[in-house]
């Protein structure tokens, strides 16, 4: 660990609103219709290979990577493709989607079969086949994970159960509730990627996960549950990696560049779920709270179903609704329309009302230094900002900007109120172009 | 839900602090030494805090109006600017030169350089120096202790006469402040209470007072001064906790808060045992003051990720 003098990085004591730790899941009857976009990852998006008429069944392949980095999109109803329509994302991008009319049978498809794996090859197949992309919210394709360019350098598989998101719980249930595929993913990622050990990242604001986690890893000294303090933002992947390894990512690197592949909790869990029943990602869990809505819960959905469904099944919302996001409150993306689809690597739904919405106005910087005492990154937003403001990108360069991993924890303790993070993104954009376009 | 919904970049809540609520700690910090500065020189001294604070808030709200610029008053900043300022005079200031004192700490230091966030000094600060260079004797002319029934006197401040107190011990005088002095410089018991105060409430962080008193403590001892004068008399604490840290006018790293500490202390000793005026914590200040952009730029964290590759 860096001494105090290297960097603070004291992170935020974000308010924890795990409401629905305690609550299983309940599965979600079917929607009238699924919208399933084809941008459901990071990467080139996957082209549709279905028609307006075709018959789909459960887990049958709706959409095909687009390239190496992208991933499979699967049907997650049997029905009948209604059309394909182009949806506005947030951040604005238009996404073509294919529409899908449940027949209300949910027959699997008959071509799915459990996979056999024996080598490397093969779980990286199976990860292709699964339509695998990392659940904790980044949506990175689960097989380019699988394939980094040093494998005989990484032996470390790190587990993100940090969930350091306020209000989300859903990969606490993960641990709970899916224990066995849970384990039974870890040890096959482990086996047939040739690693040495496997490190299990809880915040202690989860006991019962860490408990059953360290009871069913209990002996086996090539496995080791670390209890991490409840701060934001020990999941980010580069921190989870520094407090569960003691390694660093290096700067323009990879996790796989410190020997490390880090994977969500519900991610290997859903890799475990496939490589038994041969049935790809296709539902999720997710955590649906928020002020306005009326009953918070866990809901197992069907990928694809729109929000309005998932709050109508959670006692509708209460008040004006002002805001509704789709992940959690420090990095969650807030949509456009209650009509917007679930899509893969969504974990939760929060539902604000019209105050919480609105964010405070910024007043002058006082210059106290919380940004860049609290950066999990060691990184000063406040010299950044100001850098990007008279456009020198030399300084840009020079504080290390292109490092902000984007989690909102300068912006959550400034004083001011000033829009810190958002500043940061714009400014990584300045010096990636060599100034402000 | 047929309203259109707010659309905005992450994060989508922010913690409850505020530069306001900040401001507020540093005034609730400040009030048990301004009471205490009402018991040992009078009333005249509340009097004098709030004409301060009050010209303070005055002069920044005019010229915001006559700027035309949003009006500022209300994160307090001005106010803690005018008690800080009024805790540098004597109880015996005449008000008008006090208003002047708030004049060129609000309008000549903190405003013309751009309002809060952009003053390249402490306001209170430079007010303070302002006014005891050009008001010398006004400056030093010091309330004597109320009970004492002695009005005003020019006297010198127990550090420039070195111990020559009658009655209480040395070290219980200068705890309780019971001797002539600036209004807030004199009674070390509530300016320690008011610092702690800011350090657990998380309004200011420790480096700065502790690297700062921690040197002044060293180099006292090694230089054969008496420890406990230095420490508990002329200004020290006040600077230490209140003045010191002042956020826009103090490094941002722990690195740089312990080096700007460090200089602090080291040149407030140099000042006190080697010059010839008894203002080494002002004069420190305001020179370390100066040096903060140098000291950030040569204090930046190492990015996780970002060390040099061996």
């Amino acid at each position: 660990m860096p001494s105090i003098f290297t960097r603070r990085a004291q992170g935020a004591h974000v308010p924890h609103n795990k409401n629905t730790a305690g609550k299983a899941t309940e599965k979600m009857p079917l929607p009238a219709k699924i919208i399933l976009p084809m941008q459901q990852h990071i990467g080139a998006p996957c082209a549709p290979v279905v028609q307006k008429g075709d018959t789909v069944y459960v887990g049958s392949v709706v959409g095909k990577a687009g390239g190496f980095v992208s991933a499979d999109i699967h049907s997650g109803v049997s029905g009948t493709v209604d059309g394909i329509e182009t949806l506005r994302f947030p951040n604005g991008a238009l996404v073509s989607s294919v529409v899908i009319i449940p027949d209300g049978a949910q027959t699997p498809d008959p071509e799915l079969k459990a996979p056999v794996v024996t080598d490397a090859k093969g779980l990286i197949e199976a990860a292709q086949k699964c339509g695998l992309v990392g659940l904790g919210g980044a949506g990175f394709p689960t097989a380019v994970k699988f394939s980094p360019k040093n494998p005989e350098a990484v032996d470390t598989l790190v587990i993100n159960g940090a969930e350091c998101e306020p209000y989300i719980t859903a990969d606490n249930r993960e641990f709970l509730e899916c224990s066995d595929t849970v384990i039974s993913g870890i040890a096959a990622v482990k086996k047939y990627l040739n690693l040495k050990k496997v490190v299990i990242g809880i915040e202690r604001n989860k006991p019962e996960a860490i408990d059953m986690m360290f009871s069913l890893t209990n002996g086996d000294a090539d496995y080791k549950v670390m209890p991490l303090d409840s701060l934001y933002p020990q999941g980010a992947e580069k921190v989870l990696i520094e407090k569960c390894t003691g390694r660093e990512v290096p700067r323009g690197g990879l996790p796989a560049d410190a020997g490390v592949i880090v994977m969500n909790v519900t991610t290997v869990s859903t890799l475990g779920k496939y490589l038994k029943t041969g049935m790809p990602l296709t539902t999720k869990r997710l955590t649906i709270d928020g002020s306005c809505v009326n009953e918070a819960k866990n809901v197992e959905v069907i990928i694809g179903t729109p929000i309005i469904d998932v709050l109508n099944f959670c006692g509708g919302v209460k008040d004006e609704v002002g805001k509704i996001i789709m992940g959690g409150p420090m990095m969650g993306t807030a949509v456009l329309s209650a009509d917007f689809p679930i899509i893969k690597q969504n974990n939760a739904i929060l539902a604000f009302n019209e105050k919480e919405a609105k964010l405070a106005e910024p007043t002058p910087c006082v210059r106290c230094g919380r940004c860049l005492n609290a950066c999990p990154m060691g990184l000063s937003p406040v010299e950044i900002v100001s850098a990007f403001e008279k456009n020198d990108v030399e300084d840009l360069n020079a504080l290390m900007t292109d490092l902000c991993i984007g989690c909102g924890t300068c912006s959550f303790v400034c004083p001011t109120k000033r829009p810190l993070a958002q500043t940061m993104s714009l400014a990584k954009i300045a010096q990636r172009n060599g100034g402000k376009k | 839900m047929d309203k259109k919904l707010v659309i905005s970049a992450s994060p989508h809540i922010t913690d409850s602090s505020t530069t306001r609520g900040l401001m507020l700690n540093v005034i609730i910090a400040l009030l048990p030494t301004a009471v205490v500065s009402g018991i040992i020189f009078g009333a005249r001294s509340l009097l004098v805090i709030g004409v301060t604070a009050a010209a303070c808030v005055g002069f920044e709200a005019i010229y915001n109006i006559l700027m035309k610029k949003p009006q500022t008053v209300g994160d307090l900043s001005a106010v803690v600017t005018g008690i800080i300022l009024a805790f540098n005079l004597p109880s015996t200031i005449p008000l008008w030169i006090a208003i002047v004192g708030a004049f060129i700490a609000i309008v000549v230091t903190k405003q013309l350089f751009g309002g809060l966030g952009c003053n390249f000094a402490n306001p209170a600060l430079v007010g303070r120096i302002a006014l005891f260079i050009g008001f010398a004797s006004r400056m030093t002319t010091y309330g004597f202790p109320a009970k004492a029934a002695v009005d005003a006197l020019a006297t010198a401040t127990p550090l420039a006469t070195s111990g020559a107190f009658s009655g209480m011990s040395v070290f219980g005088t200068l705890l309780l402040g019971n001797y002539g002095g600036v209004l807030g410089e004199t009674c070390s018991l509530t300016l320690i209470i008011g610092g702690i105060f800011l350090i657990v409430t998380k309004t200011i962080d420790f480096m700065i007072p502790a690297a700062y008193i921690g040197t002044v403590a060293v180099l006292s001892l090694v230089l054969g001064q008496d420890v406990v004068l230095q420490l508990l008399s002329g200004g020290l604490l006040l600077g230490a906790f209140f003045m010191a840290t002042d956020y826009v006018t103090s490094p941002f790293t722990l690195k740089g808060k312990l080096i700007y500490g460090i200089g602090l202390g080291v040149l407030t000793c140099l000042i006190r045992f080697y010059g010839t005026m008894a203002e080494g914590v002002s004069f420190s200040l305001l020179l370390m003051n100066l040096l903060v952009p140098y000291i950030n730029k040569a204090t930046r964290q190492i990015p996780l990720g970002g060390a040099k590759k061996k």
